[in-house]
């Protein structure tokens, strides 16, 4: 009786993952092929589309904007979270649920929501600072917040920081020494993962930089659809699976320590 | 004579004068990062919140709300509500199904390394991409169909072309849906002890008796907690939909997106914001409940 259980479980178990396979490899399979389909019935297999990536100025930026946006904003989550991270857990610690309150805010905010109450800020930036791309760092690392702050906090939490730090601070290490020497060479992982979650969801982003009126690499694709739908799903191609390469490394690095971070909570690009 | 009473003693551990300690800087670390949310966060939710409560003429006024039951709008904020009621039911179903199917293999096994590794990247995989690899699947030139009319199968019976109706954006919903309730449910799959299974067994109670008693009731709270999610997720995503749907405003987002670009909005700077707020505070109640959800599950998981 037990074996025939077992056998029916294998056979429910692998008829579920040859149908999801199917659903979720056929669209990408698809693509790939609408990409490198020649003009006309019955013509040949063709990179033409691959090749206007690079012979179209306009998508040219946008694709280097969004990297840069994708550095930027990493960094400036590096700077920014995770000192207050480490300061407020040595420091403050009664502020420890209010940082991570505001933090996890963006979850309940719906980016289409927030970018209503932002775009206000943003003329007034534009106004007075600058008008270029690059300023839409600032939004998106409101978007990251959430992602980084559990993946930094599973990281932070794993280590002894409070006898590092302190071990660091009485043979006479200044803050920074103890943030660069001590707490990151600690939790390489965390950062990592953080890093790579933001450049992911960066490189996604449409929302903010389709309200707000700049051209990142989705809102590129989505204007070249109109004119050149071949090139835009070969650029949709290209960058998903950079997409795909980093998100494969970060649960690949997150396996290896066997907790699941990041990506629970939902909130999509 | 004890120490206390010695007035050198004294003056020694406690200075009398000058000796109130400093006040403690620490507060000073935190300020660039409160200052930052405080710009890019808590500012524009305020604006949203001040926003949505003002006329065009600058009075106080609830008008901008009064405008979400009007028909249009309504239409869309119904629409919205039932896409996301349907992708999180059959999403969460069958990514119950999915996570069952990993859950039940070797823990340490490649398929389920794999399985995982995928779920975490289409997970997060919407937008302008996704919409255009359903198209190409799908549309009236994609590969599938292509294939299908080939073989005498029209998917589009009477031309009837669903991809471009809520119908279509629900299965494309459900690509990145399925992979989201993989995510969130294998930890209470995990927790499932097999001896529990054992003990059912050993006191009689068949299968039916043990998804019925016993598993059932243990993952039925993460199970909804997770749909909650799963609608949150469904309720807030844009671009997919912007993508596909090129004209008019069918869900709230793209309302949104209408009032924030045309002259309307122009006119009517408070209804996009009495949207807005709307939209944070239906995914604000889901998410406190999948929170309160999450609590009760993980009370058992450890």
């Amino acid at each position: 009786m037990i074996r025939s259980r077992r056998r029916k479980l294998q056979i429910f178990r692998y008829t579920v993952f040859l149908v999801a396979a199917l659903f979720f490899l056929i669209p990408m399979f698809a693509s790939v092929e609408f990409s490198t389909r020649g003009t006309g019935i019955g013509a040949p297999r063709t990179l033409d589309s691959w090749k206007l990536i690079g012979s179209t100025p306009e998508l040219f930026a946008a694709i280097s904007a969004s990297l840069e946006l994708a550095v930027i904003t990493s960094v400036m989550m590096l700077v920014l979270v995770l000192p207050t991270m480490v300061w407020v857990r040595l420091r403050l610690p009664t502020l420890n649920r209010v940082v991570e309150f505001i933090c996890l805010m963006p979850l309940t905010v719906p980016a289409i929501a927030l970018v209503v109450g932002i775009k206000p800020i943003y003329v007034w930036i534009s106004l007075n600072f600058t008008d270029s791309i690059l300023a839409l760092a600032f939004g998106y690392l409101i978007l990251v917040l959430p992602y980084a702050y559990r993946t930094l906090d599973a990281g932070l939490g794993a280590i002894d920081l409070k006898t590092l730090t302190e071990a660091a601070r009485s043979l006479g290490a200044g803050w920074g020494t103890v943030m660069l020497r001590v707490v990151v060479p600690n939790i390489p992982t965390a950062i990592l993962n953080a890093s790579l979650l933001s450049v992911a969801l960066v490189l996604g982003e449409y929302t903010f930089a389709n309200l707000m009126n700049y051209e990142n690499l989705q809102v590129a694709v989505a204007y070249e659809s109109l004119v050149d739908p071949g090139t835009s799903v070969a650029i949709s191609v290209a960058a998903l699976g950079f997409a795909f390469v980093l998100l494969m490394v970060l649960s690949v690095v997150g396996n290896l320590r066997a907790t699941p971070v990041g990506n629970i909570g939902g909130g999509m690009p | 004579m004890t120490a206390a009473g010695n007035p050198a003693f004294d003056t020694a551990a406690r200075p009398v004068s000058g000796g109130r300690r400093l006040p403690s800087l620490s507060w000073l670390g935190v300020v660039p990062f409160f200052a930052y949310v405080g710009v890019f966060l808590l500012l524009p939710t305020a604006i949203i919140l001040v926003g949505s409560l003002e006329a065009p003429d600058g009075s106080v006024t609830l008008s901008n709300f009064g405008e979400i039951f009007k028909p249009f709008m309504y239409t869309s904020f119904v629409n919205s509500v039932q896409i996301s009621v349907v992708t999180a039911v059959l999403g969460a179903v069958l990514g119950a199904l999915l996570a069952y199917a990993v859950a039940t293999g070797n823990p340490q096994g490649l398929l389920r390394r794999m399985v995982m590794s995928a779920a975490g990247v289409f997970a997060q995989f919407g937008g302008v991409t996704l919409t255009f690899a359903w198209l190409a699947t799908i549309s009236t030139t994609g590969i599938v169909y292509q294939f299908l009319l080939d073989r005498g199968l029209n998917m589009y019976p009477g031309n009837d072309i669903w991809l471009y109706g809520l119908k279509g954006l629900g299965v494309i919903y459900l690509y990145f849906q399925i992979p989201l309730m993989v995510l969130v449910f294998i930890p209470a799959l995990d927790g499932i002890r097999p001896q529990w299974r054992e003990a059912t067994e050993s006191l009689g109670g068949g299968t039916w008796h043990y998804w019925r008693y016993v598993a059932g009731p243990l993952l039925f709270p993460s199970f909804l907690g997770c749909t909650l999610l799963l609608f949150a997720n469904s309720f807030s995503a844009y671009a997919t939909a912007a993508a596909l749907f090129t004209n008019g405003g069918i869900l709230l987002p793209l309302q949104v997106q209408a009032l924030m670009t045309s002259e309307t909005g122009s006119s009517q700077p408070g209804l996009a914001k009495a949207l807005a707020l709307s939209m944070i505070v239906v995914v604000l109640v889901v998410m406190s409940l999948y929170t309160l959800l999450q609590r009760r599950t993980s009370a058992w998981l450890r």
